[in-house]
């Protein structure tokens, strides 16, 4: 805490900075939707070779020339340029005006979309009417952390509706316990079957109100694959319900096999003494996600 | 396990020799609609354009939204052409078959029984293209022949012309073969009986 007191340490966001943060965000969606992050192309090359089912491995193998079709021919992996998700986490040292950063936020994901071009897949809630520039209002949707350092780190998400559409949210109770937590991730696997594009990531929420439950959820499919949680709990819960969804036979597209995870995480929170919340959000194969991490008014350090 | 190339218009004989399980490639026209197009067609009781109607005839339908980059001309190049979840759309597929005389609905995610059942009545097929692979799907659209209803932006209606389009896996066929069901008919006893020793 000392530390990041120290004025010595602290930096302040200039005019610059939201510049690059706008450059930035018109960057990370146009290159999020065209190159796969690495650990997702493992985990697709792995699925491949432990797939049991001939027609499963034949589903495997024409994503994965999915994702070298869009390496060579600099294409979008899916057409569906989702709703744009951001994780912002701000370091203690850095001092930024909240307004102009999510403006440049908003303002980068415009111009990707009308500069590319990209479909644009907002709407109106209610009136149903495209704006044409993939924001609207409250969208992006933005969710911040903020964490001790230097860094600023802009994540984002783009996430496609087959798998934002198979979302889950239930309040169990304590005395349903773990054992209810674990029903219901395999029903809410189950009940979405083939739409979701499995394989998919399976990250769960558990505990919190509802609201922050569910925002566990999506931050948990956003990790990379093979991130297991620190906790030793959690980690054996990870790893119990990955082997059942791939012992559901569900499979890649819903047509059989033992490929339905990639992954399952896990985030926590404590939660009510009478509360049990349990979330569950389907992140699709193509498991899309791109960073920008800033420590200075720089250009930022673009990664998976 | 057999393979097929097919070209629009089909024939009620295109579709009969088809069983779940096969495979098909498609070369020539498809026509892409989803959710708005459909709920302003059949929902809100809006004919559709008079020379779209008779195209429609032995055609396939492909559910998507596609990216595209309008041209100074007016007309569209292709950006990214994928498919979308199709069980949005499940009730509307009886209408596109029995009024306007689809025959094939191309789709990732599988039909509702509503919409299974459209396919038995009709004589009507569903192929399954693998959803989130529009970088393969955007290089066997060769061309962005038409467009109708553009106010509803990207949600219009297509025409594509394709080539090599698949592969494709016929997931439910006319006769009641449904790899989809099969899967979650397995997946049900394996759940139930995961859940019973929990």
């Amino acid at each position: 805490m000392e530390a990041s007191l120290n004025s010595a340490e602290v930096w302040e966001a200039d005019e610059q900075f939201y510049k690059h943060v706008e450059e930035a965000c018109k960057t990370l969606y146009i290159e999020s939707l065209k190159d796969l992050p690495p650990d997702v192309r493992e985990a697709l090359e792995k699925a491949y070779e432990n797939e049991e089912l001939e027609s499963g491995k034949d589903i495997l193998s024409t994503l994965i020339k999915t994702v070298s079709t869009a390496d060579d021919e600099s294409l979008l992996i899916c057409q569906d340029t989702g709703i744009p998700v951001y994780f912002v986490k701000i370091g203690s040292n850095v001092r930024f005006n909240g307004v102009a950063l999510e403006e440049a936020i908003r303002s980068g994901t415009k111009r990707a979309t009308l500069e590319h071009p990209l479909r644009s897949s907002i709407v109106n809630t209610l009136s149903r009417e495209n704006h044409g520039t993939s924001t609207g209002k409250q969208v992006p949707v933005i969710h911040y952390e903020f964490v001790p350092g230097n860094e600023v780190e802009l994540l984002i998400v783009p996430k496609g509706s087959g798998s934002e559409n198979m979302s889950y949210m239930k309040m169990l109770t304590p005395a349903e316990g773990l054992k209810g937590i674990k029903k219901y991730v395999l029903e809410c696997v189950f009940e979405s079957g083939a739409n979701p594009c499995p394989p998919t990531i399976v990250g769960i929420g558990l505990g919190g109100s509802a609201d922050k439950c569910a925002a566990l959820a999506k931050k948990a499919a956003a990790r990379e694959v093979a991130s297991p949680s620190p906790d030793p709990e959690v980690r054996k819960l990870e790893e119990e319900l990955y082997e059942k969804i791939n012992e559901l036979g569900i499979g890649a597209h819903g047509l059989g096999g033992n490929t339905t995870a990639l992954a399952v995480q896990i985030e926590t929170a404590d939660t009510h003494m009478t509360m049990n919340p349990v979330a569950v959000n389907l992140m699709c194969w193509p498991a899309r996600r791109m960073r920008a991490v800033f420590q200075c008014n720089e250009a930022p350090e673009i990664k998976y | 396990m057999a393979h097929y190339r097919l070209k629009a218009p089909l024939t009620n004989e295109d579709i009969d020799q088809l069983r779940a399980g096969d495979t098909v490639v498609l070369d020539g026209v498809i026509f892409g609609v989803r959710d708005a197009n459909l709920i302003r067609l059949f929902d809100k009781g809006v004919e559709l354009p008079e020379d779209l109607i008779p195209q429609l005839e032995g055609g396939i339908a492909l559910h998507t939204a596609p990216g595209v980059k309008q041209l100074e001309d007016g007309s569209y190049e292709k950006v990214s052409i994928g498919t979308t979840t199709s069980y949005r759309m499940d009730r509307f597929t009886r209408g596109l078959m029995n009024q306007y005389g689809v025959k094939a609905i191309v789709g990732k995610g599988g039909l509702l029984e509503e919409g299974c059942q459209a396919l038995l009545d009709e004589n009507g097929c569903y192929f399954t293209i693998l959803g989130g692979s529009a970088a393969l799907e955007t290089t066997q659209v060769k061309e962005i022949e038409g467009v109708w209803w553009e106010d509803l932006m990207p949600e219009a209606i297509w025409k594509f012309q394709v080539e090599d389009f698949g592969p494709l896996i016929v997931s439910i066929d006319a006769h009641g073969g449904n790899k989809y069901k099969d899967v979650k008919d397995e997946a049900k006893k394996n759940l139930d009986a995961m859940i019973e020793n929990l």
